[in-house]
């Protein structure tokens, strides 16, 4: 239900965490005395919608402060909201792509006062949702519930001037920008399955990459486009569930991993101390590496929700949801597995991810359905086309000729690199004719076998030692004959050469 | 309707047939309030300019050989709730000084593109929160009929602007009898129509759920123009209706000859014999038209009241929530923001509206909603059910407009229960949501106008319609 917001300053004592005596900060928890983490996401997304979620102004990151607004936005006396058929369109993918039930919902009024919140009341769904009761899995199997996944609009932005630590409390003044209020938000709720710090942060990536990949959010953590909040609490099993902080200020999938350890390494330690943990939002501050205080359960306020009466329920009818599920583009895991079998790969490895994350993988199959090499084009594109986004502008038939160079054996992988390098500079080009250009003529067996020959003579040592079995001692003689050839010798005909010899 | 009255159906075909012109239609009006407006305080802000050049284009139109619209040159009041581009709207709070709103309202475009010339923004009661106009920041409405007595509220203004002759028509917002209990005590038409017949886009909420703009008219035939005008689906409205207006023009003359008039035998008590006499009557008139008198009951009704002050308020709560001194309106300087609210807030708004703040807050809160918003939600829907079940034996159902006739000023403002008393007979249509109005029959004590309300099912209008023209053809 809640945005980020750091609008209270009451700082309790910390408590002394033990920093320098933890462990490599994998499973603090874990490792502590059999304690359990117990972690639950809510994460915000902004739906990268044309327009607002209840008026026509533009829904755009970065324009000129208070230029995106109207009536609506303002909440200005006798405007009314009227919903966005694309924000809940939108939505209803997410609630798709997270396995949800979508089911007929309404919206309440969430009432407080905050001067970027321009009716003092924010438009969000209360006790019936859009998507409920759904789940993801992360790509080692572990499957993470989802609880729910429901539409509401975003607040303005607040910037406090002057006072201490960007906060209203203290400051000399506030500028409010209310491009941002209005925007449309999905928060979603996943249920308390998480276990550890690097499944929080496999799922956020992972639902980062869903949400990228069925247009729903641009989903970046660091524009706040993307807003990750953790409820973290820390039981023995078998015994009743801890108390839980919700941790906000979490700016990174990186913060998010060292936030929920130090959380949960600061309960321990309080637990542990015969205290207990008080139930409260805590702000992580990424300078100290510690969460503080924000405010504690008892000055929550109470939002006093009622059905918003300037809206009627909202009822998908069969016939949108099965619109909207039949559009769906697929989903990384599915993506994931297609390149991994098109390229022999491993499904969970980081090419894999790291090409599927860049929506680089129908770029890769487009390769091989031009006659390349699929595992070949793979590593190529995980190490040459960081910078090229989901649409490369290298034709995928030059990539395909250039692996078909490779498979001939006609280019070693150093010649394959600066063909490559060349394709990318240019945007494209015939693979055989730069690698002609270039002078990379495949060597003939004879002209290797020599190479290989004058190295055997030059490191008669290596070549004892080879000989004798020690299979390490071959890097030194296709070292040699690297250098010999000046990079054009291919090393797995070279080590082939140097076992024929060995009398393999 | 006196003598002296023209009508906004007449003065709209004169206009349009080139018989009379907007200008001089306009300067009679703005006669009469220059004449009289000092005694009653009907307006806010009279819109002289504006309106002198609006009835200029509308003569002009006429001479081009153009077509202004069915309200061509009718001088057209509006309660001071109602957004109007470049115009302050007030709400008679203190709360909104010197706010202009960016846009007009739905009905504001409507009434200008049928030719209608504003003629100004009417008092009300603070945020539309009162029966008697007394709790305007500018000072009370008097009634045209006797200026030492309220002209009923919320819409008080609205009501006195037909019935003094300064506007041919105009109007008013109905929360839970804002505009029928005000015609009622001023002698005119007064219509709250289905929720979500007529757009609230640009009319600033009281109570959301409630909230619904109506005409005030010199006779049913012009109330039943107006709803044709202002009436019908308004995308900028959620709430609206997606339908065209109620069709209610053509069926003034069918009279009422089989129609089943529901007299509810558990309404509640409390309307003065004056009142009771006129409402019975209306009975006897309709029953000589030829309508059959049918008894209903109505159970819920009488737990109408109580309903209305949990629902209204806690929709107040939150839509007057956004009053805080951050944007628009009036702010009192203090150290921070929150001190900034409460100075704002305390110094802005009257007494009802704070009081009726409070009251929704506290329904609303954790821990009291089950108990009070929560029930109250029920017996909305206990209402809805009864109605719904009367109407199966009943085309209409005829009670007061309001428990008596206009009032002397001062009678109720130390009891808000009393003043609450008021709307008894008009709140249970705005929970319902079902369209009621009331139309003047004949006078009561001291030779004031009694209003007869006519309650009819969800969009039945064309059949209250029928009923209020039979009235209307009796009463005179």
């Amino acid at each position: 239900m809640s945005t980020a917001r750091a609008d209270a300053s009451d700082e309790a004592p910390a408590p002394s965490p033990k920093t320098g005596s933890r462990p490599d900060a994998a499973s603090v928890a874990g490792e502590r005395d059999n304690w359990q983490l117990i972690v639950g996401l809510e994460v915000h997304v902004e739906l990268a919608t044309a327009t607002k979620l209840f008026s026509g102004s533009a829904n755009r990151f970065g324009d000129e402060p208070n230029t995106n607004i109207d009536p609506v936005t303002l909440g200005l006396p006798g405007a009314l909201p009227v919903l966005n058929r694309q924000a809940v369109e939108l939505a209803m993918r997410i609630g798709v792509a997270l396995n949800c039930t979508i089911q007929p919902c309404s919206f309440h009024r969430k009432n407080y006062f905050y001067p970027d919140m321009p009716k003092a009341y924010q438009i969000s769904q209360y006790d019936v949702p859009l998507n409920i009761d759904g789940w993801l899995d992360l790509p080692d199997g572990f499957r993470v519930g989802i609880e729910r996944a429901h539409l509401e609009e975003d607040t303005g932005k607040s910037t406090h001037m002057g006072g201490a630590g960007g906060r209203i409390h203290g400051s000399d003044a506030s500028l409010i920008d209310f491009n941002r209020a209005g925007v449309p938000l999905v928060e979603i709720v996943s249920r308390p399955d998480i276990r550890t710090s690097e499944q929080a942060r496999q799922y956020v990536t992972e639902l980062r990459g869903i949400l990228v990949a069925i247009g729903a959010s641009d989903a970046k953590m660091e524009e706040g486009s993307m807003r990750v909040d953790a409820n973290v609490s820390v039981h023995h099993p078998g015994e009743p569930l801890g108390t839980r902080c919700e941790i906000k200020n979490l700016n990174s999938v990186r913060s998010l991993g060292r936030a929920i350890e130090y959380e949960a390494s600061r309960q321990i330690d309080l637990l542990e101390s015969g205290a207990t943990v008080r139930q409260e939002t805590r702000h992580w501050d990424e300078g100290d590496g510690r969460t503080h205080t924000l405010r504690t359960k008892e000055d929550a306020d109470d939002y006093r929700y009622f059905l918003e009466p300037d809206l009627v329920p909202l009822v998908p009818d069969a016939e949108w949801v099965n619109a909207v599920r039949t559009a769906m583009p697929p989903l990384p895991a599915a993506r994931r597995a297609t390149l991994a079998d098109a390229s022999g790969a491993p499904v969970t490895g980081e090419a894999i991810a790291v090409v599927v994350d860049r929506g680089q993988d129908a770029y890769i199959l487009a390769v091989a359905a031009a006659g390349g090499d699929a595992g070949r084009a793979l590593v190529h594109v995980k190490e040459a086309f960081a910078d090229q986004g989901d649409n490369p502008v290298v034709p995928a038939a030059d990539v395909a000729g250039l692996t078909r160079l490779e498979l001939e054996g006609a280019l070693t992988a150093t010649q394959a690199k600066a063909v490559l390098a060349d394709l990318v500079e240019n945007g494209g080009g015939d693979a055989a004719g730069i690698a002609k250009a270039k002078g990379f003529e495949a060597m003939d067996t004879g002209a290797l076998e020599s190479l290989v020959d004058d190295a055997i003579a030059a490191n008669q040592g290596a070549w004892e030692k080879y000989a004798g079995g020690e299979d390490k001692a071959i890097g030194a003689l296709v070292g040699a004959v690297m250098k010999a050839s000046r990079g054009q010798a291919d090393g797995g005909a070279v080590t082939a050469l140097l076992q024929s010899k060995r009398g393999e | 309707m006196s003598a002296e009255h023209t009508t906004a159906i007449e003065i709209a075909s004169g206009v349009r047939a080139g018989e009379r012109s907007a200008v001089d239609v306009l300067e009679q009006h703005l006669a009469a309030i220059a004449q009289g407006e000092g005694a009653i305080h009907a307006f806010n802000l009279v819109l002289t300019d504006e309106a002198r050049a609006a009835a200029a284009a509308i003569d002009a139109a006429v001479a081009a050989g153009n077509d202004p619209g069915p309200l061509a040159g009718v001088p057209v009041a509006l309660k001071d709730n109602m957004c109007t581009r470049g115009i302050p709207t007030t709400c008679s709070s203190k709360i909104l000084e010197g706010w202009k709103p960016p846009y007009d309202a739905t009905v504001v475009t409507r009434l200008k593109e049928a030719g209608a010339v504003i003629v100004g923004k009417t008092n009300l009661d603070e945020f539309a929160m009162g029966s008697s106009t007394e709790n305007s920041a500018f000072g009370p409405t008097r009634n045209p009929h006797d200026t030492s007595r309220v002209p009923g509220g919320s819409s008080g203004g609205s009501a006195a602007s037909v019935a003094a002759g300064f506007a041919a028509l105009s109007f008013g917002s109905d929360t839970g009898g804002s505009i029928r209990q005000p015609a009622a005590l001023c002698g005119v038409v007064g219509v709250k129509p289905t929720y979500g017949v007529v757009s609230r886009q640009g009319l600033v909420a009281f109570a959301s759920s409630l909230d619904q703009i109506g005409p005030f008219s010199h006779t049913v035939a012009d109330a039943a123009l107006a709803i044709e005008v202002v009436g019908g689906h308004d995308p900028g409205d959620s709430t609206s209706i997606p339908r065209p207006a109620p069709d209610v023009v053509t069926i003034l003359g069918d009279g009422v000859e089989g129609l089943r008039i529901g007299r509810i035998t558990d309404l509640p008590s409390g309307a003065d014999p004056d009142v009771v006499e006129r409402l019975e009557a209306a009975f006897d008139a309709l029953a000589d038209a030829g309508a059959k008198v049918v008894d209903v009951q109505v159970p819920a009704f009488t737990y109408g009241l109580t309903a209305y002050y949990l629902i209204a308020p806690s929709e107040a709560s939150s839509n007057l929530a956004r009053y805080d001194g951050v944007r628009y309106g009036l702010r009192v300087d203090a150290p921070d923001t929150n001190s900034m609210y409460m100075a704002t807030r305390a110094a802005g708004f009257g007494d009802e509206v704070k009081r009726r703040i409070m009251l929704g807050t506290y329904a609303l809160s954790a821990g009291y909603y089950d108990a009070y918003y929560g029930k109250a939600l029920k017996v909305r829907r206990l209402i809805t059910d009864d109605f719904n079940r009367a109407y199966e034996h009943a085309d209409v159902l005829l009670t007061p407009a309001s428990p008596s006739v206009a009032f002397p000023f001062g009678d109720k403002t130390d009891n808000p229960l009393a003043m609450y008393l008021c709307d008894t007979y008009t709140i249970p249509s705005n929970l319902s949501g079902d369209p009621a109005m009331s139309v003047p029959f004949g006078t009561g004590a001291e030779g004031l106008p009694v209003g007869v309300q006519i309650l009819a099912p969800a969009l039945g209008e064309p059949v209250m319609f029928k009923v209020a023209a039979e009235l209307e053809r009796r009463a005179s």
